[in-house]
């Protein structure tokens, strides 16, 4: 694969799904672009429902919940893995191939998942869901993300934060439909089959709207009425370009990979086991939580998350990304000291600061494209925000490797209440330190990275000019 | 061009409706599904 920077070539050559002929007319409403990166973020988001499939898969095919963990797991690695590794064509090909790419694997894998059912061959499942589906989720991803910050380069973060929320909101159309879609044809082998093969269809039909609305600015374009400031208020804010290739050679971008890893991590950590977490809390007082209380919690959890990526994403617009990493990694870490030190008091402080906390996660997810914009420019933004979500990836084994491990060793200790915790929370408060600091050195990229001034955006970069990285 | 953008412009109107609705009602659904579940956290 040619390296980013050096050898692309931007074909102009006719299809559909090329960059060229998805250039958009003069008429062209860029509030047209979100609904389009809704499409196909709300149906990837799906992933986070498949929970519902486990007990189900289980009894049908004789499973462990390990084993029936499989195929998500691997498509969370997936995820990383090809938008890590596909960003360049991502940005190379333009938002409409990946689009299409998307919705072909994610769609495919379903039907792939749907035969490994029927036919009692498990591992076709795995590979279907998790390997197939999975390069579906990480193109998806990342698919709409460079082409919303040049619509809205204004409004960056807000734009962003409206399509990486979907990615959250996928989970709440999802979990309820499955489940609906389950017990409506049956949890036998051809029920989870059929229920397998009507999502790949609807998630075709759904995710397509976005194949065929994305539209990329034309070259030049800007919003009505705004024009780009000569120097930026704000020191980090640049007007220069660096390639994917250069990025990965800055401490700027190791730097941002550790704050985004370690709050993920921080919030990762109560939201894979927020259910037995608030039960185990306040097992020990004289207000228990039930079972459906502790569904409730979840729920809570998860419209936190939503709404932190939307709200906090757009509040960084005004204050500024590195402020809006200040708040995410200094106030979640007070959260995180508030519920160690409150303990089984009040579930009432134990639920706000979760929120806080988990409604900061979801920021960070949904700030940090537009921050690696203020850093390394439009250029290849796509692709370094592929390269980024490593970090995720990580954090995805971290958060709950340390929680579950420290709770199973407490109980083998004998220890019950918020003593199976207290260890991990003050866990996550040095690890949010740590993200904080590497916030506060994140400085200005150094010149020598940036593009010459001749590069320009991909689009309109279609002859072949190697540029060499600096 | 005029008279092309007369007409363009609720053609994009009824095509940002048609798009918007697309993705806000199932997303209007499972945010429903959601707020059902969280009677029993504040209802007891």
């Amino acid at each position: 694969m040619p390296e980013d920077g050096q050898t692309l070539k931007y074909s102009t050559s006719g299809g559909f799904l090329s960059r060229a002929r998805s250039v958009a007319p003069p008429t062209w409403s860029r509030w047209l672009v979100p609904p389009a990166a809704l499409s196909v973020h709300l149906s990837i988001g799906q992933a986070y429902a498949w929970s519902v499939f486990k007990p189900a898969l289980e009894d049908a095919l004789h499973l462990s919940g390990t084993q029936s963990a499989l195929p998500f797991q691997l498509g969370i690695v997936m995820l990383g893995l090809s938008a890590a590794f596909g960003g360049p064509l991502v940005e190379r090909n333009g938002p409409r191939w990946a689009m299409f790419v998307s919705t072909v694997c994610f769609s495919v894998g379903f039907l792939i998942a749907a035969l490994g059912v029927a036919t009692g061959q498990y591992w076709l499942v795995v590979f279907g869901y998790g390997i197939v589906g999975g390069i579906g989720l990480g193109i998806g991803y990342i698919s709409p993300v460079s082409t919303l910050m040049k619509w809205f380069p204004d409004r960056p973060g807000m734009a962003t934060g409206i399509a990486i929320m979907g990615f959250g909101g996928g989970a709440l159309i999802a979990s309820p439909w499955s489940a609906q879609m389950l017990s409506s044809f049956g949890s036998t082998t051809s029920g989870i089959a059929t229920a397998f093969v009507v999502h790949g269809v609807v998630y075709a039909i759904f995710m397509s709207l976005g194949v065929f609305l994305i539209r990329v600015p034309k070259e030049g374009w800007r919003p009505a009425g705004w024009t780009p400031p000569e120097t930026t208020g704000r020191a980090l804010i640049t007007t220069a370009n660096v390639s994917a290739r250069n990025a990965i050679r800055t401490p700027q971008f190791w730097c941002l990979w550790i704050v985004l890893c370690f709050n993920v991590t921080a919030g990762i950590g109560i939201l894979e086991k927020a259910a037995p977490m608030i039960t185990n809390f306040f097992a020990n007082t004289s207000t228990p939580v039930s079972v459906s209380a502790a569904a409730g919690f979840v729920a809570l959890l998860s419209l936190a998350n939503m709404a932190g990526r939307l709200a906090w994403s757009s509040a960084s617009d005004a204050i500024g990304r590195k402020n809006m990493y200040r708040v995410y990694l200094g106030v979640g870490a007070l959260l995180y000291l508030v519920i160690t030190l409150a303990g089984d008091s009040a579930s009432f402080v134990f639920i706000l600061c979760a929120m806080g906390i988990l409604s900061f996660y979801g920021g960070g997810f949904a700030t940090a494209p537009a921050y690696l914009k203020d850093l390394f420019g439009t250029y290849q933004v796509g692709a370094i925000h592929g390269r980024l979500l490593t970090a995720w990836s990580t954090a995805g084994v971290l958060g709950p490797l340390i929680v579950n491990a420290i709770a199973d060793s407490q109980e083998a200790a004998g220890k019950t209440g918020p003593a199976l915790y207290t260890t991990s929370l003050y866990i996550m408060i040095a690890l949010l330190a740590v993200g904080f600091v590497a916030n506060e050195l994140i400085r200005p990229v150094n010149p020598k990275y940036h593009e010459p001034p001749a590069t320009e955006a991909p689009e309109k970069n279609i002859a072949a000019v190697p540029q060499g990285g600096s | 061009m005029m008279a092309e953008q007369n007409t363009a412009a609720p053609r994009r109107t009824a095509l940002m409706v048609v798009t918007w609705a697309w993705v806000g009602v199932p997303f209007a659904y499972g945010v429903y599904e959601l707020l059902l579940k969280l009677g029993p956290l504040f209802g007891g």
